[in-house]
């Protein structure tokens, strides 16, 4: 086990670089640089201030001066400085935003996983009947509504018509002078709707995944033979079917651990929420390249640790798939 | 007392002076103007948050609105758009136009408690053409021989020959030397916390949230009444007017569809001032002259022809904008009234084309010449919705008298690469601000036509390039005035561009907020002014 952890982790390295190398060829294919999104139309901004600017930030070395630089300040962790104006480093820049993003979607997948299994369940065991109709409509319907035009609908329902809710952002203005505790109300109110949508439109996938898993183990013979036990229905459900439905989810849920550094950019500017989504879309739309490739290396770094981590539980919740492993290495 | 009562006075005798200059503004919401009192905060929602707070190395529009709140130039445009002194008490321009001397003003401190001296002002030159400063704004201070401080109160400037736009150029925001001198600039701290001179001082700044500024009690034109300006970034311009109308937002900047459909109820007229004045920006649909297409000037006449900017205006604005006919803002000083410019007239536009040589030979609507159909492509930037809007109604107009456009928006970055920097395009439809000096260098004079330079249509015009150069060559503002008069007429009559229209500015305020004052320069110039009155205030 402690050598396929050590393979493992030993071949993220060239992985890693080939990643690296890839998205940095393509980011400056991309064309327009920092300097041109920065001055472009300007005509206060004269050719020998562009060249100036492009000295500043080494983009007049060849492409592959660049990429050693950027690796070389990488290895000693050092992600650089943003292109942009305020220069600051990007790691600064990445620490003020995580947290946000990190919490939120933290918070959606609790919310999804608590919602969208016991929907799956209902559905399977009341299947075809009106139940499993509804929650089958209530979950698409989340899927295709467009999520901004929901937001809106509810920020304008909740917040201008019947004042019960605030509408963007994550604070109350003043709310430094308050304690704790009505800060913790304060922050909750404001994230009511865009947690409540973001919830509402995720439970598609997982519940369905549920309701097929459940369905399929119902059908199994050691069900019938549970049944023919004379156990009570809960505990076949819930203790000798449940187990196995549940494997799915976990696939899903390891397959999420990257995805909760990752913000959306339309979500994020509805509610004015400083995540990484915004973040992310302005380094792309101004190319400051220092920054697109922090969060690509972090969010690289996190898919990789995630991928082995849901193997890896695999291999321990599984011994089938233990043992497999182990026989063929 | 009485002088509280005084102020109201003027103050109101101002605003009614200011409804009755027309189209300027349109206030509305009937509130007694209460006492002025100090206290409250004003809440602004800005689309983008600001990239550092040091001008210097600032180029988006959000850093330079805080910005203008915490630091002063020299000089500045008041209400009326005519220079006055600002840090700088009073100037003398030598009889020669070459040398300019700032005498500064007495008793200002930075924000810390340090005396404003002219070893600021030299600061802020030197580090501004510093060839390690990255900033874009250095072209202006190049022009400078000699920069001197012959005293705490003096500073002088000696240009090799007469500059006009150098004196606005002295309107840039004016840096502390002592937290700055021997520093690297690019990495100071003052980007994120500065120390300014102006009447807002900076409290704190949440990365994505907010920004939120004090009064400066000792700001040397009086402690604003406004005792916090707090800017909250809001990305979504319906998020945006949601939290207007919900009252947590205090000022935004109207869409042309918010002002004329969605804020006319009596209820939003009650709680809210609308504004709307000229902003200083013109949209236009700008020819590839070295095409051979619109080489001929009777086909980029026929075109304008052709085209109803009021129909622009009414499709694209709501009416909200007002037809541009030159490159400068109506009611500025440099604004040619009286320019004859090409209505729309579409029997012209198509006796213009059949004299440049275009019939329509095959009846299929589209005109021919040498063999070759009246066809180009109208090219814009992606994400920008009135352009679009803009050119497909050219579109329509323009297959009216027998010319097939083909529309492409492109992505800004490639847009600008690919395109405009490459002179291959037909034709475009873009926008420029219009700066406050009229000087039209950059865009219109024949050495601006290289790559990358702003002259991109590539127009010629050796009588253009004549007065560019005479009215940047002089201090007298009559004699620019005539330059630039001039230039207008011959704009009209050569049409690189067709000048469409100048969209209007749209802000709104809380009705809580008195002595608000529309001017030509919008209804910022006077904000230490304003005041909400006691018993209304909220924060």
């Amino acid at each position: 086990m402690l050598y396929y952890l050590a393979k493992r982790l030993l071949l993220m390295i060239p992985l890693l670089v080939g990643i690296t190398v890839i998205t940095f060829t393509v980011i400056h294919l991309a064309p327009g640089e920092p300097v041109e999104m920065q001055v472009a139309m300007n005509p206060k901004v004269s050719a020998e201030a562009r060249e100036r600017l492009r000295k500043f930030y080494e983009l007049d070395k060849p492409l592959h001066v660049q990429y050693a630089k950027w690796v070389s300040r990488l290895v000693r962790l050092d992600f650089g400085r943003s292109f942009a104006p305020d220069g600051r480093p990007v790691i600064t820049k990445i620490r003020e935003r995580l947290p946000v993003t990190i919490s939120l979607n933290l918070i959606v997948l609790i919310l999804e996983f608590a919602l969208a299994i016991p929907i799956g369940i209902m559905a399977a065991t009341h299947r075809d009947g009106p139940l499993d109709r509804w929650t089958t409509v209530f979950v698409f319907l989340g899927f295709a509504t467009p999520l901004f035009w929901l937001s809106l609908i509810l920020m304008y329902l909740f917040g201008v018509k019947l004042d019960w809710l605030p509408i963007s952002g994550l604070h109350s203005l003043g709310y430094e002078a308050h304690g704790f505790w009505w800060r913790v109300g304060d922050m909750a109110k404001h994230l009511v709707i865009p947690l409540g949508v973001a919830t509402f439109g995720s439970l598609a996938g997982l519940s369905r995944y549920m309701r097929t898993g459940m369905i399929e183990v119902l059908g199994q013979d050691y069900i019938m033979t549970a049944r023919a036990k004379g156990l009570p229905e809960r505990v076949v459900i819930y203790r000798h079917a449940l187990r196995n439905a549940l494997l799915p989810a976990i696939t899903i849920l390891g397959l999420s651990i990257p995805a909760l550094i990752g913000g959306s950019v339309i979500f994020e500017s509805i509610f004015a929420i400083p995540g990484m989504g915004k973040l992310f879309m302005d380094g792309v739309m101004a190319r400051d390249y220092p920054l697109v490739m922090g969060v690509l290396v972090i969010g690289a770094v996190l898919t990789l640790l995630g991928n082995l981590l849901a193997d890896l539980a695999y291999a321990i919740a599984d011994p089938r798939i233990r043992h497999g492993r182990e026989r063929a290495l | 007392m009485n002088r509280c009562r005084l102020v109201c006075l003027v103050l109101l005798v101002f605003s009614l002076a200011a409804c009755n200059e027309g189209k300027q503004a349109v206030p509305a919401g009937p509130r007694l103007p209460g006492i002025p009192a100090y206290g409250d905060a004003l809440v602004a929602g800005s689309i983008g948050e600001p990239s550092t707070l040091l001008p210097l190395l600032a180029s988006d529009s959000a850093s330079r609105d805080v910005a203008g709140q915490i630091y002063n130039g020299l000089v500045r445009y008041d209400k009326n758009l005519k220079l006055e002194g600002d840090l700088a008490e009073k100037w003398e321009i030598s009889r020669d136009g070459l040398t300019i001397t700032f005498h500064l003003r007495k008793g200002v401190t930075w924000h810390d408690g340090q005396p404003f001296t002219s070893r600021d002002v030299l600061y802020t030159y030197r580090v501004t053409i510093d060839p390690k400063t990255p900033t874009a704004y250095a072209e202006n201070f190049k022009q400078v021989k000699r920069a001197e401080a012959p005293d705490p109160y003096t500073f002088r400037v000696t240009y090799a020959k007469p500059f006009a736009p150098a004196l606005e150029s002295w309107g840039v925001e004016i840096l502390p030397a002592h937290l700055l001198e021997g520093k690297d600039v690019t990495r100071s701290e003052l980007a994120r916390q500065p120390v300014g001179t102006g009447p807002y001082r900076f409290k704190e700044w949440i990365a994505g949230q907010k920004l939120v500024l004090e009064s400066n009690h000792d700001y040397y034109e009086g402690r604003p009444y406004i005792d916090r300006y707090v800017y909250r970034i809001i990305p979504d311009t319906a998020t945006m007017y949601m939290e207007l109308k919900a009252g947590g937002l205090d000022m935004m900047g109207l869409t042309p569809v918010q002002y004329q459909r969605q804020t006319t109820t009596k209820e939003f007229l009650s709680r809210f001032n609308k504004y709307r004045y000229p902003a200083s920006a013109y949209t236009y649909l700008g020819y590839n002259l070295r095409h051979p297409l619109f080489s001929d000037r009777r086909v980029r006449q026929a075109i304008t022809s052709a085209i109803s900017k009021d129909e622009i205006i009414q499709g694209v604005q709501f009416g909200m904008g007002q037809v541009a006919h030159g490159p400068y803002k109506p009611g500025t000083w440099a604004y040619n009234p009286n320019v004859r410019d090409f209505t729309y007239n579409p029997d012209r536009a198509r006796a213009l084309l059949a004299e440049a040589g275009w019939r329509d030979k095959n009846d299929d609507g589209i005109l021919v010449k040498d063999g070759k159909p009246f066809s180009f492509t109208i090219l814009t930037n992606q994400g920008n919705d009135q352009r679009l809007k803009t050119a497909l109604i050219i579109q329509q107009r323009l297959k009216a008298v027998g010319i097939e456009v083909k529309i492409r928006t492109i992505e800004w970055a490639s847009f600008l690469k690919n395109f405009i920097d490459k002179g291959d395009f037909q034709a475009i439809i873009l926008g420029w601000t219009i700066g406050q000096d009229p000087d039209l260098f950059d865009v219109w004079h024949s050495s601006k036509t290289g790559p990358r330079e702003l002259n991109f249509v590539g127009y010629k015009n050796a009588e253009v390039d004549r007065l560019i150069e005479q009215g940047r060559g002089t201090f007298d503002q009559e004699e620019r005035r005539r330059c630039y008069y001039r230039i207008q007429e011959i704009l009209a009559e050569d049409q690189p561009y067709t000048f469409l229209y100048v969209p209007d500015a749209l802000p709104v305020v809380s009705a809580r907020f008195r002595g608000i004052e529309p001017a030509p320069a919008g209804i910022m110039h006077n904000f230490i002014r304003w005041y909400v009155p006691k018993g209304e205030q909220v924060y």
